[in-house]
């Protein structure tokens, strides 16, 4: 079967990239919403490699990228202050916060432990009962069931020493709020493909025919953007706008829906920050009332006053896809993903660093 | 930290008071634990997609080949007479 490998074919990505030459006739702008698909696409040099009509612009697909700085605070604080086992994802850890990340908390002596599932953090409160243990659950849709999981092992195991700090953020609304913004003009999108192999497509037909814009639902392997883009292009150039799911071997129409179950057993829809985007209507989930045990925000009140991000940093525009990170006045020098002033050039997945690492254009 | 990568389910377990089913799935030589409880129906030999420790998706092999075909079903729009001898060989389709 073919699953991965085969999608990384360079002779078959160069058919796809003469079929797009060949198919464009005007200028389009196209974001894919997805930080896996940025790095994708800077990666493997494709950016470079598409005819010069088509721009790419990288949407705000990075969940790390938009956790609230305000939150990383309080992570910090809780693994600093309190009697806390504070486990995350790694790629977390070098985000700034106001004073310091986690990684500089964890040189403070703080308990920072850096786990490959929430899962793993449940055992870790199981093991360690007489210590708390607060899992920092930042992820979009494709990560909340795994978050939403762990809340319900814990409650079914009866422990009362795990809980979550949930940043949890959803993808449509964004997708929405970035159209909206009038600096934008978006002629199509590729939405992300592991979002919607847990929500599935529903939500994309109102917001493709709302806008008038084409999206389809892409995967990450270059033949999966490079056929994305080629499904969007098709669209554009026939004045058609409609959803299509160019990766089916993954995504149903439907979604996961014993996932989704999962989330909405655990999750309710709240409106979100999204850091250096501002709040957004209905774009991310907090825990139901049943659970607030385990909301860590809740369960240790504290309150850390909201900090400036970093004068020069213009993640935002970064994020909404207005600027490309080598318009940034820091970018490759002040600003590296060793000594990153914001959150796009830290995770692997931001565009700045995405951009620092792949495309040759800062001085390293 | 989106990254989700398909396996191969080479077994599956009961845990947790035998309440939830994990599975040992291997990323080509790597093996890790994955949860089951997203898809009921995965088995073992299934193809899987695993994130953050979850299986959330079973690779659909029918579908699989589509990338693979997308450029010969609009075939009829250019000159794709060579598109053949970059497809990759046809076993298993
Ligand atoms: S290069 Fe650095 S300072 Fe500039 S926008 Fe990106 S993260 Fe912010």
């Amino acid at each position: 079967m073919k699953y991965m490998k085969e999608y990384r074919d360079p002779q078959l990505a160069k058919k796809y990239l003469d079929e797009i030459k060949r198919t464009v006739t005007q200028d389009w702008t196209i974001m894919e919403v997805c930080g896996g698909q940025t790095h994708s696409l800077v990666k493997n040099g494709i950016i470079e490699m598409l005819p010069e009509q088509i721009t790419m612009i990288h949407g705000p697909g990075c969940p790390v990228c938009v956790t609230p700085l305000n939150l990383i605070d309080k992570a910090i604080h809780l693994a600093l202050d309190k009697n806390v086992i504070l486990c995350s994802f790694g790629d977390m850890l070098r985000v700034p916060g106001s004073r310091m990340n986690l990684l500089e908390a964890k040189a403070k002596g703080a308990d920072i432990r850096v786990l490959y599932s929430p899962l793993e953090a449940v055992k870790i409160a199981e093991e360690n009962p007489e210590q708390d243990v607060v899992f920092f659950a930042v992820g979009f849709e494709t990560t909340a069931p795994a978050n939403a999981l762990s809340v319900i092992h814990a409650h079914r195991k009866g422990l009362s020493n795990y809980s979550i700090l949930a940043s949890h953020v959803l993808v449509p609304p964004a997708m929405k709020a970035v159209i909206n913004d009038e600096e934008n003009q978006i002629d199509g999108f590729l939405a992300a493909g592991h979002v919607c192999t847990i929500m599935g497509n529903a939500e994309y037909y109102p917001l493709s025919e709302q806008h008038g814009v084409p999206i389809v639902v892409t995967g990450f392997e270059p033949l999966d953007v490079l056929q994305g883009i080629l499904m969007v292009l098709r669209q554009l150039e026939a004045d058609k706008t409609g959803v299509e799911n160019q990766y089916s071997r993954i995504v149903k129409e439907e979604g996961n829906t014993e996932a989704q179950k999962m989330i909405f057993e655990v999750f309710e829809v709240k409106d979100q920050m999204w850091r250096g985007i501002g709040e957004i209507p209905d774009s991310g989930f907090a825990l139901k009332d049943k659970y607030q045990a385990f909301d860590a925000t809740k369960k240790y009140n504290v309150e850390i006053e909201e900090a400036p991000e970093h004068p020069d940093c213009i993640s935002g525009q970064i994020m909404k896809g207005i600027k490309k990170p080598y318009e940034c006045s820091q970018f490759g020098k002040k600003c590296k993903p060793t000594n990153p002033l914001g959150a796009p050039m830290v995770s692997s997945e931001g565009a700045c660093a995405a951009y620092y690492h792949f495309s040759g254009l800062a001085e390293k | 930290m989106c990254l989700a990568i398909p396996g191969k389910i080479e077994s599956v377990n009961l845990q947790y008071d035998d309440t939830v089913r994990m599975a040992k799935v291997s990323f080509g030589g790597i093996t890790k634990e994955a949860s089951l409880e997203m898809l009921p129906d995965a088995h073992v030999g299934d193809y899987v997609l695993v994130h953050v420790g979850v299986a959330i998706s079973k690779v659909n092999e029918q579908e699989a080949n589509k990338t693979f075909d997308y450029l010969e079903e609009i075939g009829d729009l250019g000159e794709l007479e060579d598109v053949d001898e970059y497809l990759p060989k046809k076993e298993g389709r």
